[in-house]
């Protein structure tokens, strides 16, 4: 009787946690430019970013001195990163039948060109940009952000 | 000690330890249209609605407003500007009524997709369904999946890698021409072929 009750919810948490890696699996991001030094850390290993490289939730994209990149999200929002930068790709969320989602990125060093996307359009207050002391709300837009180096 | 030991040592403490603020600019888009950001700190909240205004935040929060110019910003961001990809660009296609086939006028289009995306570098490329009014709303996406599904393949038959093209539907969400609900409109039921 019991074994009955809990496969199915067994089941239903196996293939809920399925979903969560599928989706955390899911490329948010494409490079398209890249120059001099470009870094993506994804699940704890640095890769050297080329046109082509994927961008995931949660990874973190640094520039060198020499270095700049420009990444297009899913939604099509354009992010373009000068040198000496650091990215973090807090969240991002997309569903294009709908263009729901969200998208939390933090500036933590260094200059950010964003042009905003289909999310920002539909679902404007689920898109944050941040810095250390700032966070940025978009209502469907463009504009440069930049942190300041602290060296901390 | 000398009084003007004393003043430069603070004045060169005061240079080394000012933290420089976090800065914001809203630029205008390509047409000259300005958005607007609201930008928030622990000290507060502002407002930037006018193209080239600029926010600058320091450590403890205040926000200082200010206002830069097309200059200043290539002067400041030019590298992260020069960095920026391509604008996406899309592509419109249309069914023969009552069909999931494309009309002969969009054939030319495939051939425009294609060479777009040739051009950009690690192109992605959405076929997207659109519907009109007519039926549900869970119908349209049916609808309009199987549609992006159709441009989609008669985009691999042109020859463009299927590893780089998605399909989605769109249902009745995002008319061409706005209409009342149950309204057939031809133009609304098309194809977007979104390259990024």
């Amino acid at each position: 009787m019991l074994k009955s009750i809990v496969k199915p919810g067994v089941i239903a948490l196996l293939a809920c946690l399925a979903g969560t890696v599928a989706a955390e699996e899911a490329a948010v991001g494409t490079v398209k430019t890249a120059k001099g030094t470009v870094t993506i850390e994804h699940a704890g290993q640095k890769i050297a970013a080329a046109p082509g490289a994927k961008v995931f939730a949660a990874d973190r994209v640094l520039t060198g001195a020499d270095g700049s990149v420009g990444i297009t999200l899913r939604d099509s929002t354009l992010l373009s990163a000068g040198p000496n930068s650091t990215l973090a790709i807090n969240m991002f969320a997309f569903d294009p039948t709908t263009h729901a989602g969200a998208i939390d990125a933090t500036l933590k060093r260094g200059t950010l060109a964003v042009i905003s996307g289909k999310i920002a359009k539909a679902s404007p207050d689920t898109v944050a940009f941040r810095t250390p002391t700032l966070t940025l709300g978009v209502r469907g837009t463009e504009f440069v952000l930049e942190a300041a180096d602290r060296r901390d | 000690m000398d009084i003007g030991l004393i003043a430069l040592a603070v004045i060169l403490y005061g240079i080394f330890t000012q933290e420089s603020p976090d800065r914001v600019v809203l630029l205008p888009d390509p047409e000259g249209k300005t958005g607007a950001v609201v930008v928030k700190s622990a000290a507060g909240e502002q407002r930037l609605d006018a193209a080239f205004a600029a926010a600058a935040v320091g450590s403890r929060g205040a926000i200082a407003t200010s206002q830069t110019d097309a200059a200043g910003v290539t002067l400041r961001y030019g590298d992260a500007l020069g960095a920026q990809p391509r604008r996406p660009v899309s592509f419109t296609v249309y069914f023969i009524s009552g069909t999931d086939e494309l009309t002969p006028a969009s054939m030319p289009v495939l051939e425009q997709v294609k060479q777009a995306a040739a051009g950009r570098a690690a192109p992605e490329i959405v076929a997207i369904g659109h519907t009109d009014r007519v039926g549900t709303l869970e119908d349209n996406d049916a609808l309009s999946k199987k549609r992006a599904e159709v441009v989609r393949a008669t985009l691999m038959s042109v020859g463009i890698p299927s590893t780089q093209i998605e399909s989605a539907g769109r249902g009745e969400r995002e008319p061409v021409v706005a209409t009342a609900d149950e309204v057939a409109e031809a133009k609304n039921r098309r194809g977007e072929i979104n390259i990024r």
